[in-house]
């Protein structure tokens, strides 16, 4: 057994956070469901929670690359994994409880539904993509898959809009002409448009740029800084 | 025109105990699902709670809709509201309406009429003969619930003020008060709400006024002081807290058609065969319910208001 020290040593406050946050929502939400806390429709609101919780774990994955060349917390990369993957758990959860609870396992309706219906679609895509990219999170992939391990975890940049669409999609409103009840996920959106614009090389650039000018000022007024090369 | 959806007394002795209620049908739909879903199997008593009515007076009988659906809890029809100009938060809605002033209260009556009215809450509530309707309300959601509205025809209240022989719509509207109705400052709607219903369909006998739930004066949340019921149509043509009625010539536009012209129609008839283009409309929750139900042809009221669209494409005039 590890002591409390040794813990502390291993596990970084950020890792111990992530983990805390990602395990706390579900028991909360399976506590609410149970304690009939979860409104008087309560299948809807677990379809939405797990929603909401599994595109949050997903756009904190997509901050860290950008949070990292701005400040240089390298930390961040090495979270991305357990941010997707706990975003892949709550996806999974969705899928079930749409599949099972909301619809009660009756596949026929269900596969009607998902053809039929564009919103459905492109949560459906959006859960199938991930599952290749859930599957080869671990190392022993990166070593398999060489090269085109980066690539397929590339697929993320086409994953995040489509989660963001279909979130907007399941709301009443229209959300390409800010009309109706978008606004959660407009924020979403704009934060994932912001994140992909990033990736962008030049734009990596630019940021890094700014990084550097803020941590020239803070040295111009002796502020400590943890300077490393560009 | 029989009165099958308004109040039944049922004799105390003939009420069947809510836990024996649930149809075979949903309770073998319900341990089916239990049975593959292991960790769900303390659901089935969370089904029946919510649907039971306030208790406090044992010997009322439960109230049920025409089909024998029991009404849902004045806490759930109370506490699960759409009410935009408050909050798009479901479950937000009674807590940030409580303090909504409702007294004083006019309900200006006017245009294309012979006798054009202002209508205090009070003489709204003496004049017209106020009755119990039990209804279903389907949400475009997919979600219903069973209400027991008091109220009074929309006919009685017209035939008052008289409508001239070139009124062929009636137009409705809700206050606007956006210092004490937070949602109403989000500029991603058309405020102030907007609805309206052909002439024919403003006179059915079906269309209430209701001014009251369960007996008691209306809720803050579920648009009081006064509201229309409009059973058949998909709920957000039930416009709440209504404070001018028109009639006029033209179809008048609504609050949800501006918002989303494809999905959101004039006519918005509850009808499984057309969906909304994201998602469908075949089926739908009954709030309290663990499985899904088959949505009904006008919510259930096909018989008495399918005459009204006699020869109209309801997929073109959804």
């Amino acid at each position: 057994m590890m002591t409390m020290k040794k813990f502390f040593q291993r596990y970084t406050p950020l890792q111990i956070a992530i983990h805390i946050y990602a395990w706390s929502a579900l028991v909360v939400l399976v506590f609410n469901f149970f304690t009939h806390n979860l409104t008087a429709n309560p299948i809807q609101a677990l379809e939405q929670r797990t929603g909401r919780h599994a595109i949050t774990l997903l756009v904190l994955s997509l901050a860290c690359t950008p949070l990292n060349t701005l400040f240089r917390w390298s930390e961040l990369l090495k979270r991305r994994r357990a941010l997707g993957l706990y975003a892949f758990m709550y996806a999974t959860i969705h899928v079930i409880i749409f599949a099972d609870l909301d619809y009660g396992l009756a596949w026929s309706l269900i596969f009607q539904t998902i053809f039929e219906k564009p919103y459905i679609i492109v949560g459906a895509i959006t859960f199938l993509l991930l599952i290749p990219l859930a599957w080869t999170s671990f190392d022993i992939w990166k070593k398999r898959l060489g090269k085109g391990w980066k690539r397929l975890h590339q697929v993320i940049y086409l994953i995040a809009p489509l989660a963001v669409l279909h979130y907007a999609w399941g709301k009443k409103g229209d959300f390409f002409q800010l009309r109706g009840e978008i606004i959660r996920p407009l924020i979403y959106g704009v934060i994932v448009i912001v994140f992909l614009i990033l990736r962008i090389p030049a734009m990596r650039r630019a940021l890094a740029s700014v990084r550097d000018r803020i941590l020239f000022l803070f040295r111009r007024r002796g502020i400590q800084t943890e300077i490393t090369p560009p | 025109m029989n009165n099958k959806y308004k109040s039944i007394p049922v004799k105390p002795s003939e009420i069947t105990p809510y836990s024996q209620y649930l149809s075979r049908r949903d309770f073998m739909k319900a341990a089916g699902i239990l049975a593959g879903s292991a960790l769900l199997a303390s659901c089935a008593p969370r089904a029946t709670e919510t649907s039971v009515p306030p208790t406090a007076r044992p010997d009322l009988p439960v109230k049920m809709d025409e089909l024998g659906d029991p009404a849902n809890s004045f806490e759930d029809i109370s506490n699960y509201n759409n009410y935009y100009e408050f909050t798009t938060d479901k479950t937000g809605v009674a807590s940030l309406s409580e303090e909504f002033n409702t007294k004083p209260w006019t309900v200006e009556v006017y245009g294309l009429v012979n006798k054009p009215k202002t209508y205090g809450i009070e003489d709204l509530l003496s004049k017209f003969t106020q009755e119990e309707r039990i209804y279903r309300l389907r949400c475009v959601e997919a979600w219903s619930m069973v209400i027991p509205w008091t109220g009074f025809t929309l006919a009685s209240l017209l035939k008052d003020v008289e409508p001239a022989s070139d009124a062929k719509y009636v137009r409705f509207e809700t206050v606007y008060r956006p210092e004490e109705m937070p949602g109403q400052n989000s500029p991603f709607y058309p405020w102030p709400y907007q609805e309206g219903l052909r002439l024919d369909e403003a006179m059915h006998d079906l269309t209430i006024l209701a001014t009251g739930l369960y007996g008691q004066p209306m809720p803050n949340s579920n648009g009081a002081p006064v509201r229309l019921v409009v059973p058949w149509k998909y709920g957000f043509k039930s416009i709440k807290s209504i404070v001018k009625i028109e009639l006029v010539a033209e179809q008048p536009s609504t609050l949800w058609s501006m918002v989303g012209p494809g999905e959101y129609g004039f006519y918005s008839n509850v009808n499984p065969n057309r969906s909304h283009p994201r998602w469908s409309q075949a089926s739908e929750r009954r709030i309290g319910e663990f499985s899904r139900r088959e949505t009904l042809m006008f919510n259930g009221y096909a018989e008495q208001v399918a005459d009204l669209y006699k020869g109209m494409d309801l997929n073109v005039n959804y």
